[in-house]
């Protein structure tokens, strides 16, 4: 492992594995998540949703419902119309149904909402409100819905004459067409990344405490963003933003699934404004699977335009993206595609034109950043699928294909031809790394002889580029705000500090990685350092914690602030050894007169000193606030190499080896990164094997609990092998670049790549995900194998 | 019906519904929370507590069912002695991430090195098998039982 610490372990700076200090708590049972919260008064709502995918709403009886025992109202879409409050902003500039008035338009849509004393009394009452549906056919995939004479399913949206969301492009048509023309070879993927949810294992919810009389609004919310969710709370509901405070408890993952604000969100806030008392809402299960934020659904065509010998010169995709029923994904607003163009890879060619439409469909609205910086999986997935179809076209070795075109270390800074700036990288070291680790050339042999008996094993590769923590300011914002964040940091006079941040864990452990940042930059041991998140009346503004942004984005805003912090300190020790600051000197926690290290003020002295003893004209106290803005994306890479055994008789493939090496740039908690890559590794996969989220054709979800919806237990998931090289980001202040999602970004592609080139002799070239058994039989069966 | 259910040692007398669910008893009846709810249909075992000592997901069994039994939950594997061996190895092989699965994960590996002083990778990851994870891809988790295993093992030896 690659040591880039400075300071002993007893301060715990940079690159310690120091352990966690949310385990204590949270090992205890002491956690405090959404539904462990009770408060005075506090009554239960359960959501109705509809059992159909498309009908229009004749009407809704309650009365059955209002005679249970314990419940005290029935909110439906004509009460919250009354308010004003029938229908949302979604983070993507559309609007969403918070209560259907007109239509519902996916199964699984809020209908209405009872509130009651008791949770089982709520559901009771919720099984009981009849709604008179008039069906209307379901459209489930975009190409039915783009069709001419599609029944329109945004009927309501003003000017919307057909089912298109959005059209998004970008690149260099002209020469992208121009280089296609005049290439030697074409080589074309169309693939489905199917539909996947995040499904944390914690569901969404929330307590929505008003106060009639004062006007406050305290609402505990399972929240990935709660600054950005405040700010859209006071536009959606009107309410004066001061008086609204969200707290995020402890969070039971995330994903990107506790992004999107939900209208279970909103409704709950309405009864508590209206009753006046508490209200508490806890998704279910199948309420989560069925409505709240799911990831992918992209019907994508690449191709890659070549040499004959396997240099790439341009590339073209065109994508369809199935957006459900309301354009709710939350994507920075000038990248309907997300951050797609980084589909160009790891990989120098000077051209590039990607193309993509959004469809409403009768679905579930989403296309969350599953674990994943706005649809950069799907990019990733797209060109290493493609580089491995190119380099069986033209029978170059997959590994070759791809040091044949890789970006060379000494091109970085690199522009790629879509816009990216890539800040740092060397891809051959790494991809040769892992491919010395899994012992490749034995893997070929061991193939071919395999191949003779019979046997199916395949070899997968996948090198994967990313880009994270949007963002730059004049580039990224989400429904206008943009995309910094902050940290504030306060020194005690004993030394102890608080660090309070704009970002949220939901399980990443900044409690103890960003006070190892401040460790580093202050001296102050990071078990004093005091780690505040998720009560935006108690942090500095921020846009929260999803596409690998913390680190990238408010690990900086840490750094800065603490170096702020040390800076003041500095004078305070020059003033204390009365010596001019320029002439101090600094180890990991002690200032000293350059030369005479004998003598020296700690950092605690100097916070003492800082309430205590000032030198002439220096404010007292000891703390800052610092509000980041990234100069530039940071570009994370990682090579990934998955050995599977196929068994031709039944499709059943296995992982035998996943050798996974990441560069994420610097390293601040190596235990940390490594369970980060763990789990990323897991959910890709399961995306690759088994969790799909799919419909019939009257769009009834098939998925909607976790027996349909398959989740790996340990029994099915691999071993991993990890690896690291370390190329440190130029423009970020500790030079950390992220590592949130880098592992289920890259590898989907690795472990449907390693099951395709089992059956690439038989002329097999793609598979789609999930990459299930009967698949890979139907594929060896139509090869003829 | 009134039921008296042992819970971490202390006896619990309440009057419950019939069709109380033994989970909801626990958080909101006893109100120890640290046993949690991520389903609806028996599938991730997050609210799994231990009955009589043996593993059960307790959203799958009555309150009335658990009368005059002994139920074992995450707040109650700390000892006199301090914390269980499976707590301290969960916090040291880092076996936790977001700790929503968590202390269902510990309550199975305590289970499971009570049977059995050294289990296998794969005998590990079998007694967890209806446990999901979302966060940890569970490689840790199966370190963290085996030297909570071998941690209890010395410490009887000792
Ligand atoms: S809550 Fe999921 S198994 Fe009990
Ligand atoms: S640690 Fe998050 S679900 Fe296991």
């Amino acid at each position: 492992m690659t040591d880039t610490t400075t300071t002993p372990p007893e301060i715990g700076g940079i690159g310690h594995s120091v352990k966690r200090v949310e385990d204590a708590r949270l090992i205890e049972g002491q956690g405090n998540f959404l539904d462990d919260i009770a408060l005075p008064g506090m009554l239960h709502m359960a959501l109705v949703r509809s059992p159909v995918a498309h009908a229009r709403i004749n009407g809704i009886d309650s009365d059955a419902a209002m005679a249970v025992d314990g419940v005290l109202a029935v909110v439906t879409g004509e009460l919250m119309a009354a308010h004003n409050l029938a229908w949302m902003p979604t983070l993507s500039g559309d609007t969403q149904a918070v209560l259907a008035t007109d239509k519902v338009r996916y199964q699984g849509q809020e209908v209405a909402a009872v509130i009651a004393t008791d949770p089982y009394a709520a559901a009771d009452g919720a099984e009981l409100v009849e709604v008179d549906y008039d069906m209307l056919d379901a459209i489930t995939n975009p190409q039915q819905s783009l069709a001419e004479g599609a029944e329109l399913i945004r009927d309501e949206k003003e000017g919307q004459t057909d089912n298109l969301a959005y059209t998004w492009e970008t690149g260099d048509e002209a020469a992208t067409e121009a280089a296609f023309a005049g290439a030697d070879r074409v080589v074309s993927l169309t693939t489905h990344y199917p539909r996947s949810h995040p499904s944390p294992l914690e569901t969404c919810g929330i307590v929505a405490d008003v106060n009639s009389v004062t006007g406050q609004a305290t609402i505990y919310m399972t929240s990935q963003a709660p600054h950005a969710h405040r700010t859209l709370f006071a536009l959606v509901a009107g309410l004066p933003e001061q008086n609204i405070r969200i707290v995020s408890p402890d969070i039971g993952g995330g994903f990107g699934n506790k992004v999107p604000i939900y209208p279970g969100y909103v409704v709950a806030t309405a009864a508590s404004l209206l009753i006046g008392q508490p209200v508490k809402w806890v998704e279910t299960r199948t309420g989560n699977l069925i409505s709240t934020g799911f990831g992918r659904d992209y019907y994508m065509t690449g191709e890659l335009a070549l040499s004959n010998d396997g240099r790439i010169q341009a590339m073209r995709v065109d994508m369809l993206s199935d957006q459900g029923a309301f354009y709710s994904d939350a994507q920075p607003t000038r990248y309907r595609a997300g951050l797609f163009h980084v589909c160009t890879g790891s990989y120098d060619f000077p051209h590039a034109h990607i193309k993509c439409r959004g469809a409403f469909t009768n679905k579930a609205p989403g296309g969350v950043a599953y674990r994943c910086s706005f649809r950069i999986t799907e990019a990733s997935y797209l060109i290493e699928r493609l580089i491995q179809t190119a380099a069986y076209e033209l029978g170059i070795d997959p590994a070759e294909m791809r040091l044949r075109n890789f970006i060379q270390p000494e091109q970085f800074p690199y522009e790629t031809a879509t816009g990216f700036v890539y800040d740092s990288g060397d891809y051959p070291t790494a991809l040769r790394k892992a491919l010395d680790a899994a012992g490749y050339d034995e893997l070929r042999a061991e193939q071919a002889a395999a191949r003779e008996e019979g046997r199916l094993v395949g070899i997968g590769i996948a090198h994967f580029t990313e880009a994270v923590g949007a963002g730059p300011a004049h580039t990224y914002d989400i429904a206008g705000l943009k995309m910094i964040d902050s940290a504030e940091l306060r020194v005690h006079p004993t030394g102890k500090a608080i660090l309070k941040l704009g970002v949220k864990t939901q399980g990443q452990g900044h409690e103890t990685t960003f006070a190892q940042i401040v460790a580093e930059e202050t001296g102050i041991p990071s078990t004093d350092i005091k780690v505040i998140h998720g009560d935006t009346d108690d942090t500095p503004y921020g846009l929260g914690t999803y596409a690998s942004r913390s680190t990238p984005v408010g690990g900086a805003a840490t750094a800065m602030v603490a170096r702020k912090i040390a800076d003041k300190a500095r004078h305070i020790a020059a003033h204390l050894l009365e010596a001019a600051p320029e002439d101090i000197d600094r180890d990991a926690d002690k200032f000293f007169v350059k030369g005479s290290p004998d003598k020296s003020v700690t950092i605690q002295d100097a916070a003492f000193a800082a309430y205590t003893n000032l030198p002439e004209g220096m404010e007292y106290g000891l703390e800052d606030v610092t509000y980041y803005n990234p100069p530039n994306l940071t570009f994370p890479y990682g090579s990934y190499v998955v050995v599977v055994d196929v068994d031709a008789d039944t499709g059943v493939w296995k992982v035998r080896r996943m050798v996974a090496l990441d560069d994420c740039g610097v390293r601040i908690n190596p235990m940390i990164v490594e369970g980060q890559i763990h789990g990323g590794l897991t959910e890709g996969f399961a995306m690759s094997s088994m969790q799909w989220i799919t419909f019939d054709d009257d769009g009834n979800c098939i998925g909607s609990n976790f027996m349909d919806y398959l989740i790996p237990t340990a029994w099915e998931t691999p071993r991993f092998e990890l690896l690291e090289t370390v190329t440190p980001s130029p423009h970020h202040p500790i030079g950390a670049k992220g590592i949130g999602e880098s592992a289920t970004v890259g590898s989907p592609a690795a472990f449907v790549n390693a099951v395709v080139d089992a059956l690439a002799h038989l002329g097999v070239r793609n598979i789609d995900m999930p990459v299930l058994p009967d698949r890979v039989w139907e594929a060896i069966d139509s090869a003829g194998g | 019906m009134e039921i008296t259910v042992n819970i971490n040692g202390t006896d619990h007398t309440a009057d419950v519904e019939p069709r109380r669910l033994l989970v909801d008893h626990i958080r909101t009846g006893v109100g120890l929370t640290g046993t949690h709810i991520g389903c609806d249909t028996t599938s991730c075992g997050v609210c799994t507590v231990l009955v009589d000592g043996t593993p059960v997901k307790s959203c799958t069994m009555l309150a009335v069912q658990a009368d005059g039994r002994e139920v074992t939950t995450v707040e109650g594997l700390k000892s006199a002695d301090g914390l269980h061996p499976v707590q301290q190895a969960f916090s040291d092989e880092h076996g936790l991430q977001c700790g929503f699965c968590t202390p269902a994960m510990m309550l199975v590996g305590a289970a499971l090195i009570e049977e059995n002083p050294a289990p296998s990778d794969d005998e590990v990851r079998w007694a967890i098998s209806g446990n999901l994870c979302r966060c940890t891809g569970y490689m840790n988790i199966v370190k963290a039982i085996q030297a909570a295993a071998a941690a209890a093992s010395s410490d009887g030896d000792g």
